[in-house]
């Protein structure tokens, strides 16, 4: 886990909403998808596969399994100036369960993520209803999440941390090609929330570097809020056009902006090309700090870069091509698709410390990332 | 009639409204949206692998749109 902290734990529900259908009264279809990820940027490397099964069980149920894994290497910031570089895997496992019952669909899903020193799962509940001659869905989910945080070198050391999510989403087809929807999320944990490896920087005039380090300590509780709205154009020619803005606040004092516009365009039959960009940008929490006066100056205190001030753009690239019909198996469609990520983070307040120079004067931290997804998909 | 009870029947009367909405966008109107590029998520294990990239390097979460997903975790 170390610096990583339990962000990998995000996949957990994230992959379970994979498992879920995008919109009601239609069940998902019978696929099966092989992926290859990779991500490279800020010291850390992390790659690995994804497998994902869909089956229909008759006209109403639908079963969805889904195994991922992450291999990691880190030699991030973090890392490099208050430990060591690392290697370590993650498994996850989600398994999810779909009814359709006339125009409502009920779906469960339960996925369990485990790593040496971080162990989560979560459980999760959704309902979408479609109306008026399924021209909008209205859906609604609660998740619940249990994880488990120890620590290397220490045996001794057991948290938990305990987390709920809400969730309400509305879809609308407004013209015959326009399509628009509304999200709104509330997520809350309590426990153990910061990283039992990360430590804080403050200024000690009685060392030679002139800083000093002292363990994290984050408030015990975190409460966020987000709402976002999207949409999709269809154009005259036959391609798409669409676009994203999500607002982020939470009680930690971070508030966020997502922007993201995009274009899908297809070429004959068998291939469709993509392009995305993307803007974020987002405000500290009110206990982060590059550098701290003094030891112990306030309740809480934090130097995780995650909760800093920085933006990001993201370029995004990908190509779909349907493999011509093959005769075995009993695979209606299948595709090979390739997408690459290229991202640049800058920070506003999170300082390069191995550049060196005086405390709190070292050059601002910058960096960016590739990242690559490889993957086949089979319909049936 | 107190305040609560009219907001009660306003809203009854809406849904009541609501269920005789005509469809504006006929089902012959939309064969836009049956067109795979307009899939809102088109590939859910491409679309989680990202969206879990996103979180793991910033402060925000939730609300990702498509799926309506999000997490419960930190």
């Amino acid at each position: 886990m170390r610096a990583r902290t339990n962000s990998f734990v995000l996949l957990a529900a994230v992959i379970a909403a994979a498992v879920h259908p995008a919109l009601a009264a239609v069940l998902p279809d019978d696929r099966a998808d092989a992926l290859y990820h990779r991500y490279e940027g800020g010291g850390v490397t992390v790659d690995g596969p994804s497998l994902l099964v869909r089956k229909k069980l008759g006209e109403k149920y639908s079963v969805a399994a889904n195994y991922y894994m992450d291999f990691v290497s880190s030699a991030s910031i973090d890392v490099v100036t208050q430990a060591s570089p690392y290697r370590e895997q993650r498994r996850q496992a989600s398994l999810g369960f779909d009814m359709l019952n006339g125009r409502t669909q009920y779906s469960v899903a339960y996925t369990n993520s485990d790593e040496n020193d971080y162990t989560a799962n979560t459980a999760s509940l959704d309902v979408s209803q479609s109306l008026f001659g399924d021209l909008t869905t209205l859906s609604f989910g609660f998740s619940r999440a249990w994880d488990d945080v120890s620590k290397r070198g220490d045996p001794g050391f057991h948290e938990t941390v305990d987390r709920w999510s809400y969730r309400l989403g509305a879809s609308q087809i407004l013209t015959p090609r326009l399509t628009m929807g509304l999200s709104l999320e509330t997520i809350s944990d309590q426990g153990y929330l910061n990283n039992p490896y990360r430590s804080a920087r403050y200024l000690d005039p009685d060392v030679a570097a002139g800083y000093a380090w002292e363990p994290e300590v984050y408030p015990s509780t975190r409460t966020s809020t987000a709402v976002s709205l999207d949409g999709r154009y269809f154009v005259w020619y036959r391609a798409a056009v669409h676009g994203m803005y999500r607002y982020f606040t939470d009680t930690w004092g971070v508030g966020a902006n997502t922007v993201r516009v995009g274009y899908t365009h297809p070429l004959g039959d068998r291939w469709i090309l993509e392009a995305a960009y993307r803007w974020y940008d987002q405000s500290a929490a009110d206990f982060y700090s590059d550098l701290f006066p003094r030891e112990d100056s306030q309740n809480f205190v934090g130097r995780d870069k995650e909760l800093s001030t920085f933006q990001s753009q993201m370029v995004t690239f990908g190509a779909t091509w349907q493999l011509p019909p093959l005769r075995w198996g009993g695979l209606e469609r299948t595709t090979v698709n390739l997408f690459y990520d290229h991202a640049l983070y800058d920070y506003a307040d999170f300082r390069d410390i191995p550049k060196g120079g005086a405390p709190g004067t070292e050059p601002l931290y910058h960096f960016s990332a590739d990242v690559l997804r490889l993957f086949f998909s089979a319909w049936f | 009639m107190n305040a609560a009870r009219r907001a009660v029947l306003l809203v009854l009367a809406a849904l009541a409204g609501c269920s005789s909405v005509e469809p504006w966008v006929k089902p012959y109107e939309r064969q836009n949206f049956a067109d795979v590029i307009m899939a809102a998520e088109r590939d859910p294990v491409s679309t989680a692998y990202i969206d879990h990239v996103y979180e793991a390097r910033e402060g925000a979460r939730g609300a990702l749109g498509g799926h309506g997903g999000g997490c419960g975790c930190n």
